[in-house]
C-alpha cells in the first residue's frame, strides 16, 4: 500500500469510527425530540420512526409549561393532566447559578492561596482537599441531612446551596490550582514589587487571568448541579414549591407510564438550558480540558 | 537615590549554597553590573535585594536602611524581568500605571510620569496596546517604562536583554547606558553576557559558584584580572592558557611551554622570582598573538611557532585556531594574513600584555 492510501485508509478509519459514535449517541435524542411534538395516542401505540409529519403538534409543551389541568373536550372529563414546568424552572435556577457561584468563588481564593502563600501545613491541607476527590458524595448524605434536620435547615434553598458547594469545593479547588500555579511567577513577582498586596493580587491579576479556569469549571458545575436529582430530592425534597426540574420530570411519566409524551416534551425543556451554554460556551469546554497541560 | 550594601550575604536553598558570603558597597548612581555564568547565583542575590528571597545571613542595605525585613513594596526598587512580566489583559498605559495606582498617586500625576516614560521610551504610540500585541523590543521597553515610572531609589534590571535578537540587544544596550545617564540613578544589572557587562558598567561584579570573584571597572577588570575564572570569563575569544613553567636562563626568565619558549619583560621578571622552576598558568588574550607581517612595532614580541588548526575569517579580523602539541590557543590576527590549515606559522605573543597565575590556587601572580 501506497503511503498516501495508507494515510488515507487510517483518516477514513478515524472519522468513519467518530461518525458512527455520532449517529449512536444523537439517534436516541432525534427520537425524543421527534417524540416530544407527537400526540399522546401515537406515542404510545407506534415508534417515532413511523412519525407522520401531519401529526406533529405544540400540545405537549403547551401542557407541560402551562399548569397542572388542561381544558381539553377530546379527553374523559374534559381535562388533560399536565404539568407547571415553569416553577420548577425558576427553582433549577435558584438551586444552580448560586450552586455554581459560591463554590467557585471560595475555590478561587483557596487555589490561590495553595499556590502562592506560604504558611505552615499548607502541603498537608491541600492533600487533604485533594483526597477529599475520591470521598463520594453518598457517603455524606445522611449525617449532612441529620445536621441540617437539628438546625432546620431542611427544604430550603440555602440547604441544597451549601451542600453543593461541599461537594463541588475538592474538584473546583484543585482544577483552579492547577491553572493558577501554572501563571508565571514573574508577573506575580513583578506585582508585589509595584506594591500590591495578595488580596490586590487576586483581584486584579489571578481572577482576569484566570477566566478561562473558571469559565469552564462554571461549566462543569452548572451542569451537574442542573442535571442533580439526588441531591436535591435529599436535601429540599418535592414540594411543588421547591422541586427542581430533575424532580418534576421524574413524577412526570405518570404512575403507569402512561405520559410518555409529556416527558419527552418536559426531557427538552431541561435540556435547553445545558445546550444554550454548550453552544455559547463550548470553546471554554476544550480549553478547560486542557488546563494546566498546555499554556495557552 | 540611594547606594546599595551588601554585608556578609548568604543565601541556602536547602543545602545548596546559593550566594556565599556576598560583599559588595554600590555607590549613589552607579551602573553595577553582576555577570556570571548561569546558576552563579548572580539573580538570587538580585532577588534577595529585591526581596522576593529572603536572606539566610547577613544584611543588605538600601542608602542607611537594612531592608532584610522590609516589604519589596517599601523597598523603593523596581525591576525588569527577563519575560518582562508584563500583565497580559493590560493595556501598555495600564501596565505602567498600575504600581502608581496602587500607591495612590493622583491621577493626573500618573498620566504625566506615563507619558513622559513612554515619550523617553519611544512607545508613546503603543499605549492603548496590550502586551501580546507588542514585539519582543517593544514588552522589554513597556517594562522598561513600568520601572522608570515608579521613580525608584534603585532600578533593578535580571537578564532583560536575553530574549531579543542580537542587533536588538545591541541597541538596547546602548538605550539602557543612554538611560542611566538620563535618570541618575543607581542601577544593578545581572547578565551571563560578559559583552553586556563591559559596555554598559561603569562596575564589574564577577561571580563564579555564589562568590564574588572581582569588583572593579571593565577596563581594569579586563586588563588585570584576579584569577583564571575572570581571566576566562571576560573576554571573548577567551584568553589562552597554556601550563608551564617559569625558568631563569642567563639572569633572563622565560615562560617555558616545552613547545614553546618566550621570555618574560625585564621589567616585570623579579616579581616572578619566587616561581621559578615551579608550575605556572601563562595566560594571553587572542589579540596579544600577531602575525609577524603586521604586528604593531610597538609591542614586546615573542615568537612562537604552532600547526594552524582551523581558521575563521570574521571580515575585519581572523580567528586563527593553532596548536602545538598539548597546546591549543586562538591568535586573533590582521585579516591580510593567510595561514594555510595543516601547516606550522610563525606567530609573536605580546609579552607586554601576558597573565601569570598560580597553578594550584588559580590566583593572579603581580
Amino acid at each position: 500500500m501506497s503511503q498516501k492510501r495508507q494515510k488515507l485508509f487510517s483518516s477514513f478509519l478515524v472519522n468513519g469510527s467518530l461518525l458512527i459514535l455520532c449517529l449512536i449517541w444523537t439517534i436516541p435524542t432525534i427520537g425524543m425530540l421527534v417524540s416530544s411534538f407527537r400526540p399522546r395516542d401515537r406515542v404510545l401505540s407506534t415508534g417515532w420512526w413511523n412519525v407522520n409529519w401531519s401529526e406533529l403538534t405544540l400540545k405537549n409543551y403547551q401542557q407541560v409549561l402551562t399548569g397542572k389541568e388542561i381544558k381539553d373536550p377530546n379527553m374523559p372529563g374534559g381535562v388533560a393532566k399536565g404539568d407547571n414546568m415553569s416553577r420548577a424552572f425558576l427553582n433549577s435556577l435558584t438551586v444552580t447559578i448560586p450552586s455554581t457561584v459560591i463554590p467557585i468563588l471560595i475555590a478561587a481564593f483557596a487555589a490561590y492561596g495553595f499556590a502562592w502563600m506560604k504558611f505552615p501545613g499548607r502541603k498537608v491541607f491541600f492533600i487533604m482537599v485533594v483526597a477529599m476527590l475520591v470521598v463520594p458524595l453518598q457517603i455524606a448524605l445522611i449525617p449532612i441531612l441529620r445536621d441540617y434536620t437539628k438546625i432546620n435547615l431542611n427544604g430550603t434553598f440555602l440547604a441544597i446551596w451549601l451542600a453543593h458547594t461541599g461537594f463541588g469545593l475538592p474538584l473546583a479547588t484543585y482544577l483552579l490550582f492547577n491553572y493558577i500555579s501554572s501563571l508565571p511567577r514573574d508577573i506575580l513577582e513583578s506585582a508585589f514589587i509595584d506594591g500590591a498586596s495578595h488580596f490586590t493580587i487576586f483581584t486584579n491579576l489571578i481572577l482576569p487571568l484566570s477566566i478561562p479556569a473558571l469559565a469552564s469549571f462554571a461549566i462543569f458545575q452548572f451542569m451537574w448541579v442542573w442535571n442533580d436529582l439526588l441531591v436535591a430530592l435529599v436535601f429540599i425534597g418535592s414540594r411543588p414549591e421547591v422541586a427542581v426540574l430533575t424532580q418534576r420530570l421524574m413524577d412526570m411519566t405518570g404512575s403507569r407510564g402512561q405520559d410518555w409524551h409529556l416527558l419527552m416534551s418536559g426531557a427538552f425543556v431541561t435540556m435547553m438550558v445545558p445546550l444554550m451554554i454548550f453552544f455559547f460556551l463550548q470553546r471554554y469546554f476544550v480549553r478547560g480540558l486542557l488546563a494546566g497541560s498546555v499554556k495557552g | 537615590m540611594a547606594s546599595v550594601t551588601f554585608d556578609h550575604v548568604s543565601k541556602k536553598f536547602g543545602d545548596v549554597l546559593a550566594v556565599n558570603d556576598l560583599n559588595i558597597e554600590i555607590a549613589d548612581k552607579e551602573f553595577l553590573v553582576l555577570v556570571g555564568p548561569s546558576g552563579c547565583g548572580k539573580s538570587t542575590a538580585l532577588r534577595c535585594l529585591a526581596g522576593l528571597e529572603d536572606v539566610t545571613q547577613g544584611r543588605i542595605l538600601i542608602g542607611d536602611q537594612v531592608v532584610n525585613d522590609v516589604a519589596p513594596k517599601d523597598r523603593d526598587i523596581a525591576m525588569v524581568f527577563q519575560s518582562y512580566a508584563l500583565y497580559p489583559h493590560m493595556t501598555v498605559y495600564d501596565n505602567m500605571a498600575f504600581g502608581l495606582k496602587l500607591r495612590k498617586t493622583p491621577k493626573a500625576e500618573i498620566d504625566r510620569r506615563v507619558r513622559e516614560a513612554a515619550k523617553i521610551l519611544g512607545i508613546e504610540d503603543l499605549l492603548d496596546r496590550r502586551p501580546r500585541q507588542l514585539s519582543g523590543g517593544q514588552r522589554q521597553r513597556v517594562a522598561v517604562g513600568r520601572a522608570i515610572v515608579r521613580e525608584p531609589k534603585v532600578f533593578l534590571f535580571d537578564e532583560p536583554l536575553s530574549n531579543l535578537d542580537a542587533k536588538l540587544r545591541v541597541e538596547t544596550r546602548a538605550n539602557i547606558s543612554k538611560l542611566h545617564l538620563q535618570l541618575q540613578t543607581t542601577f544593578i544589572y545581572v547578565t551571563h553576557d560578559q559583552m553586556e557587562a563591559m559596555t554598559m558598567a561603569s562596575r564589574i561584579a564577577v561571580i563564579n559558584k555564589g562568590v564574588l570573584q572581582q569588583i572593579d571597572t571593565p577596563q581594569h577588570l579586563y586588563d588585570f584580572p584576579d584569577n583564571l575564572f575572570v581571566a576566562g570569563f571576560i573576554g571573548s575569544p577567551a584568553m589562552n592558557f597554556f601550563n608551564a613553567t617559569l625558568r631563569r636562563e642567563d639572569s633572563k626568565l622565560f615562560v617555558d611551554g616545552e613547545t614553546f619558549k618566550v621570555q618574560i619583560p625585564e621589567n616585570r621578571a623579579a616579581i616572578y622570582s619566587a616561581y621559578i622552576d615551579k608550575p605556572i598558568i601563562f595566560g594571553i588574550r587572542p589579540e596579544d598573538i600577531h602575525n609577524p607581517q603586521f604586528a604593531p612595532p610597538e609591542i614586546n614580541a615573542q615568537e612562537v611557532i604552532a600547526n594552524v588548526d582551523v581558521t575563521e575569517l570574521m571580515g575585519n579580523e581572523i580567528f586563527v585556531h593553532m596548536k602545538s602539541k598539548d597546546h591549543h590557543f586562538v591568535a586573533r590576527v590582521d585579516p591580510r594574513s593567510r595561514f594555510v590549515i595543516g601547516e606550522d606559522a610563525k606567530v609573536v605573543f605580546n609579552m607586554s600584555n601576558m597573565h601569570i597565575f598560580d597553578r594550584e590556587t588559580e590566583k593572579a601572580i603581580r
